[in-house]
């Protein structure tokens, strides 16, 4: 049983900017070592890693230059956003059947200062065979297909996505780290955006951003002698459901019925945390609409009835469910939703800028829409 | 944007052994659909195995080519070159008559030879009935786009 059985023990991250100078591989091993000091753990004692598939970094490369000990674990997994619980979760399943005993997850990205992942290309990819030739060709085309269709089925507006946006920008102005932190955003500015794709405009997306982050895991007997309040890893899901296609799954019964729902029961299955329960929710949001689907997805509302919960400030500190509570991908970075893992164990630490009192549980999501995972940390 | 290595075209589709019959009905004006050969049921993307009948190879069977708009969008720059001259085009999703959780990405064009933008984006509808025709895309690749199709009323959501 996978349940409180491990521990984040050290976070660290590096500035978050439009453009960072040193590389992604140096950025990488930097965050890795300030984790580990942030833990109290020898850098010779790590003997397991985790990251994405969409890494530029090896474990080779890292092991090498962060100078780790004999490697027993590595593991990778797919799906960009979908990826970062599973990489923490993947660990917390070495550590507890003693695959491993140090293990440190880590995601190391230009993505503001390197190439659109979509641009340049002249064919497209397999995946995207049937819908990126007639134009369909960016994430945000993509997921703006089931918005509209969303919006159709429930009723929901641009009113909706706006108190998403805004929820999460007012979080991100109390979070000096973040890069919106200075960048207050208003329902008109909101209304007045440019379109990307309609029905989404610029503040339903997601920045770009340089950096990297890293945590470390360890059993929860060694959690208790370190340095920092352990962070217990609860339950862990993972979700690919039947007859689901990356990012455009269009070809099922119910398209709006995404990865979260599959992912969430297996979560739940091993929690004794309810949804009613969760203090506090880090939700994946590359785009503002991932966030109605996810609360949907998780259970802390029924299906249509996401608009509602945002409303009133529903998702704001001291509203329903607070949210991403130090800005998100919208608002703090965009580093394949790895900041929402950090901002978990900071609000389980005290030490959130947008801290929910007396926070003892924290529902870490990977991007929906895409194979996924999600995380219950408790304290 | 970061420059395209086809500066002036679409992307192309990576048409490979699952997918060549397709666009080998679209050539023929035809819009063709892989079919559980057991259960009859569509199979869509096309796949070597049928998901409903593991032992039961995939046929191939001609669809009447239409279907209703389940959703649709409308991209803004910034796009591939070749779409960004054609933006604000509209992509819609269609649901075919046969089996609605089948749903094509396509674009809803005035007529054949239209452009991608011929449509006025505010005036589609989910639900609205369409049909297929086939166009050239780049080289010899035909692709389905699709029509209003004024004859049928539009449903309430498809």
């Amino acid at each position: 049983m996978l349940k409180d059985a491990a521990a984040i023990v050290g976070i660290a991250q590096t500035p978050f900017a439009k453009r960072l100078e040193p590389s992604e591989k140096a950025l990488a091993a930097q965050v890795i070592v300030a984790a580990l000091e942030d833990a109290g753990i020898a850098p010779s004692e790590v003997d397991g890693f985790a990251s994405y598939t969409m890494e530029s970094n090896d474990e080779v490369e890292i092991a090498k230059n962060v100078g780790a000990g004999d490697l027993t674990f590595f593991s990778q997994v797919g799906y960009g956003g979908g990826a970062g619980p599973a990489c923490v979760g993947h660990l917390a399943m070495a550590v507890a059947t003693g695959q491993c005993r140090v293990g440190v997850a880590w995601r190391s990205r230009k993505r503001g200062s390197g190439q659109r992942p979509w641009a340049g290309a002249a064919q497209a990819s397999a995946n995207a065979l049937w819908t990126r030739p007639h134009g369909l060709l960016r994430p945000v085309d993509e997921v703006a297909m089931l918005t509209r269709r969303y919006m159709h089925e429930y009723g929901a507006t641009r009113e909706h996505l706006a108190n998403v946006a805004l929820a999460v920008r007012g979080m991100a102005n109390r979070n000096p780290n973040a890069v919106m932190y200075e960048k207050e955003l208003t329902r008109n500015d909101y209304m007045a955006a440019r379109w990307i794709s309609e029905p989404l405009c610029l503040f339903d997306n997601c920045l770009e951003t340089d950096g990297a982050l890293a945590c470390v895991v360890v059993s929860a007997a060694r959690a208790r002698d370190l340095r920092q309040p352990p962070v217990y890893l609860h339950a862990f899901g993972q979700g690919l459901p039947a007859q689901s296609h990356t990012m455009v799954n269009y070809w099922c019964e119910d398209p709006l019925r995404g990865p979260a729902w599959a992912c969430a029961r297996q979560l739940f299955r091993h929690s004794d945390i309810r949804p009613e329960d969760v203090d506090v929710a880090q939700l994946y949001d590359a785009f503002t609409p991932l966030i109605l689907l996810s609360l949907e997805g998780y259970g802390f509302c029924k299906r249509g009835e996401a608009p509602a919960f945002t409303e009133d400030g529903g998702l704001e500190l001291g509203g329903r469910l607070p949210v991403n509570t130090s800005g998100g991908g919208l608002s703090e970075a965009y580093v394949h939703g790895f900041n929402l893992i950090l901002e978990g164990v900071r609000q389980l630490r005290g030490t959130s800028t947008s801290q929910v009192k007396d926070a003892e549980s924290c529902l870490v999501t990977g991007g929906e829409g895409v194979p996924t995972s999600a995380l219950m940390l408790r304290r | 944007m970061a420059a395209s290595e086809s500066p002036l075209g679409p992307l192309l589709p990576p048409i490979d052994a699952d997918s060549a019959p397709f666009f080998e009905g679209c050539r023929h004006g035809e819009l063709r659909m892989q079919q559980c050969s057991a259960t009859g049921r569509l199979i869509f993307p096309p796949r070597p195995m049928s998901p409903f009948a593991p032992h039961a190879a995939p046929r191939w069977t001609r669809v009447s080519g239409r279907g209703t708009v389940w959703s649709f969008v409308v991209p803004h720059p910034p796009l591939l070159p070749w779409y960004g001259e054609r933006a604000p085009y509209n992509v819609v999703l269609v649901a075919l008559d046969e089996d609605p959780t089948v749903r094509l990405a396509g674009n809803l064009v005035a007529g054949p030879g239209a452009a991608l933008d011929s449509i006025d984006p505010a005036t589609i509808r989910i639900g609205e009935p369409v049909r297929a025709i086939f166009e050239p895309l780049a080289g010899d690749v035909v692709v389905p786009r699709w029509v209003r199709d004024e004859r049928r009323t539009p449903v309430g959501g498809g």
